[in-house]
């Protein structure tokens, strides 16, 4: 069905049915009982889980694929998120036309700079990307700060002149980014007993987005476009020997993800609109590549468990502290409770990269292929021995 | 879609019981959908408890004053809710604050990391709103993030009350109707620090600006720029330095070269303890240039820094906006009771944070209210006393406190450890008022966020 085979359309729906739940089941623990801190299913963690799937998702394009390990992506994020912002103060406040045009900038964006990095493989292009998405931080922090705002960053301000709506002149308060008028920050909240979910307009905006860009994602793997790219992936050498150029391929790919990554920026200024420079910085490109490398490089659905796993840490994780744990091990004996807060301590708040770097190194270690690879393998491993 | 496969530390059986209830819950329980008009405003409180968003620096250039505006706002906690010696309620003007909470609701709080990163500031005070149901966001080191937060609260329709932030943007270009400053800003350490430093250097003097790269660096340069060109001085070159500069060596290197002989640091936290050492490092403090001795400034000042820069703070000239040493009753009741819970005085990061909230807390009592609409008309045009810096009035128009600046210097002979800058002056409030329109921006109106 719609062109994917059995396996692909079920992987498909289920990706469909897990975003359009995620605000009911992203919130198993009731409002005001102790769980609750691991409830994740507020509309800017929800949000964020998609958008960075969806930069992940293109990462992976690239990644998975050609193997060719970019690590700079985050300059395509913050160019495509600088556009937005832009398009957000002089356009409209409808979040149609950022969106478009983050994608599109950060495409001619990303062909520049794949156009040179890709002259080079391996180690050296790794390093020309990350070369390259420095100068764009550093010229978005400091050189270009009539544009970007420096490390101020870019807001959408009461002036702006928004030629299209010219709205909010008369309202004293800056619009709110909207689709036709449909706030990205409305929420129906409903309560079921002692549960509240929470239904967000800019959420499902993201998740309809998401079911695009993630279905044409199946459809580049299972391409000859796509065979063409792991071909790249497995011998890049023999391809040129059979009279094929890979480049053509790579760059396409490069691009590919580069829009990727400009799309996730621009939704990102779609739902909170402000673009600040260290999104560009390099540990915003290594980010993505832990989420790809933690779901399962060139998996399908891995780049999205990788960011939402990430994501999940970076905004839960960091916020338990010293109260809540001694709170968790009241019920213990004095001392036992101080000891094990003490051991817990380093891992959570402000120590949750520690945890983090433990679970990226188990999963490296043991299953090289991923969470997702890990699993399939399970599967496998399991199917193998009920058929005996 | 992480919550199933994310690794939680809780027994898969206590998870699976929760869900299995949830769906039951499900089939007993017709869903409500709770309308929008249910709240007054974001974040009504309803329950016997009211939440405030604390969004701190933890990490980055402005770690310390972040950790020490966390220790304010517990403290704050503590006496709006009744318990420790109740610091400066005691001696505030306004008696509207009883030690029973906030509306009779006891007060609760969450804490932020800022980073010291627009960005990342944003996500943590939008977590806070919508996870945490914050229904007042305050604190922050840095002016970058003031502006992006009080952006961010506007829209969210909550309340901000700024902590440190001294870039006239705040409340000049970039004023929100639902954000408020105590703080003061750069165009008033510029006019505070011009008359005293023409009367210690001269009028004759060429300067160079090393400035932070955001915001803040801009106005505070400017300012110091203005007022002391006004009088004569001259400005030889004012150079730019990453937030995120550790190492200003690269930096330091040319001003002995440029013919300039005083050197004046927009830097503030770590940026000027760096900055500052390698100055010293650099021999600048010992050298001579056009015939005088070549002197540092650092427009704005804090304990925390001097105490990070040691010796090389000794004799150098800056503002700040309140310091531990003053004798009036509220700063001494503030100092005594900060003092005994944590074993040193406070920083002006502390002193503003404890303030705002207690400002704030005030406001929503004498509104009798925290629709962010009632609490920004009990703030607008209130003049208070007692809260460490004399007479204060909260501007109507741009949402800024006027009171008296410090000027303050790097004590020659300090007698411990916390006794490290000396007031020079203290220039009232009258010389460093300004006219509300001259930075530009728009207040806007109030947001409820209803």
């Amino acid at each position: 069905m719609l062109g994917l085979n059995r396996n692909d359309f079920l992987m498909l729906l289920f990706v469909f049915v897990l975003v359009a739940a995620a605000p009911i089941f992203l919130n198993p623990f009731p409002e005001g009982s102790t769980f609750a801190q691991f409830n994740a299913g507020y509309p800017d963690l929800m949000q964020r889980f998609l958008i960075f799937g969806i930069f992940a998702i293109g990462f992976n394009i690239l990644f998975g694929l050609t193997g060719y390990l970019s690590f700079g992506h985050a300059a395509f994020l913050g160019a495509g998120s600088y556009a937005g912002v832009w398009m957000l103060k002089l356009l409209t406040i409808n979040v149609i036309p950022a969106i478009v045009v983050s994608t599109i900038v950060a495409g001619v964006f990303s062909l520049m700079i794949g156009y040179i990095s890709l002259r080079r493989s391996g180690i050296y292009f790794s390093i020309l990307t990350l070369a390259f998405a420095q100068m764009s931080f550093a010229l978005a922090a400091s050189v270009l700060t009539p544009i970007t705002g420096g490390e101020t960053g870019l807001q959408t301000t009461l002036s702006d002149p928004r030629i299209l709506d010219g709205a909010a002149a008369g309202t004293g308060n800056i619009p709110a980014p909207s689709l036709f008028g449909l706030e990205m920050g409305h929420s129906w909240k409903v309560a079921v007993g002692d549960w509240l979910w929470t239904f967000n307009v800019g959420y499902y905006l993201c998740a309809f987005v998401l079911m695009i860009v993630f279905y044409i994602s199946i459809r580049i793997f299972r391409s000859p476009f796509g065979m063409m790219l792991k071909a790249i992936k497995s011998n890049n050498e023999r391809l040129s020997y059979t009279g094929i150029s890979p480049r053509p391929y790579t760059l396409a790919a490069f691009v590919i993800s580069g829009m990727y990554a400009g799309l996730a920026g621009g939704l990102m200024v779609s739902m909170d609109p402000l673009a600040g420079a260290e999104r560009m910085q390099w540990t915003a490109s290594g980010e993505v590549v832990l989420m790809t490398i933690l779901g399962g490089v060139g998996t399908v659905v891995g780049p999205v468990l990788g960011a939402g796993i990430i994501k999940y840490f970076e905004n839960i994780f960091s916020k338990i502290n010293d109260g809540l744990l001694e709170q968790w091990f009241a019920f213990m004996p004095d001392g036992l409770a101080d000891f094990m807060v003490t051991i817990v301590h380093p891992f959570v708040g402000k120590g949750w990269h520690l945890s983090l770097g433990l679970m990226f190194m188990l999963v490296v270690i043991f299953l090289p292929g991923g969470l997702v690879g890990g699993v399939t393998g399970l599967f496998r491993r399991l199917f193998r021995r009920r058929s005996h | 879609m992480s919550s199933d496969k994310t690794p939680l530390n809780i027994p898969l059986s206590r998870r699976s019981v929760l869900k299995a209830s949830a769906a039951s819950a499900a089939v007993v329980t017709a869903p409500m959908i709770i309308p929008s008009s249910a709240y007054g405003y974001a974040n009504e409180p309803k329950g016997d408890s009211v939440t405030l968003g604390f969004n701190v620096p933890q990490s980055g250039a402005y770690a310390d004053e972040g950790a020490d505006e966390l220790r304010a706002y517990e403290l704050a906690v503590e006496h709006l809710n009744g318990d420790g010696d109740g610091g400066m309620m005691n001696t505030f003007s306004s008696k509207a604050l009883r030690g029973s909470g906030i509306l009779g609701r006891k007060v609760e709080f969450v804490t932020g990391d800022t980073q010291t990163k627009p960005d990342a500031a944003r996500a943590s005070a939008r977590s806070m709103i919508e996870k945490d149901g914050a229904v007042m966001i305050t604190g922050g080191s840095s002016s970058g993030v003031a502006v992006a937060v009080q952006g961010l609260c506007q829209e969210a329709g909550v309340i901000f009350m700024a902590g440190l932030t001294h870039s006239n943007d705040t409340t000049g270009k970039d004023k929100k109707a639902n954000g408020f400053r105590h703080f003061f800003n750069s165009y008033m350490s510029g006019a505070a620090l011009a008359p005293i430093l023409g009367e210690a250097y001269g009028k004759e003097r060429r300067a160079y600006h090393l400035t932070a790269d955001y915001n803040w660096g801009y106005t505070t340069e400017e300012a110091v720029r203005t007022s002391t060109e006004a009088m004569g001085w001259e400005t030889v070159a004012a150079v730019k330095t990453p937030l995120t500069q550790t190492d200003f060596s690269s930096y330091v290197a040319p001003v002995q070269a440029s013919g300039a002989d005083v050197l004046v640091l927009n830097h503030y936290g770590a940026n000027m303890v760096n900055s500052l050492t390698s100055a010293v490092q650099f021999g600048l403090r010992n050298a001579q240039a056009n015939g005088h001795n070549f002197e540092i400034i650092v427009p704005l000042y804090s304990r925390l820094m001097a105490k990070g820069a040691g010796e090389n703070v000794k004799g150098i000239f800056g503002s700040t906006n309140w310091h531990w040493s003053l004798q009036d009753e509220g700063s001494k009741a503030f100092v005594k009771s900060f003092g005994e819970k944590y074993g040193f005085p406070p920083s002006q990061a502390a002193h503003t944070c404890y303030v705002q909230a207690l400002l704030y807390a005030d406001a929503v009592e004498r509104a009798g209210t925290h629709d962010p609409c009632g609490v920004a008309g009990a703030l607008e045009g209130f003049e208070f006393d007692g809260l460490g810096n004399g007479p204060t009035l909260y501007r109507a128009e741009d949402h800024q406190c006027f009171k008296d600046v410090l000027v303050v210097k790097g004590k020659e002979n300090p007698t411990s450890e916390f006794d490290l800058l000396e007031i020079v002056e203290v220039t009232p409030a009258s010389k460093v008022t300004y006219d509300a329109s001259i930075f530009g921006g728009e207040l806007g109106t109030c947001n409820s966020g209803a």
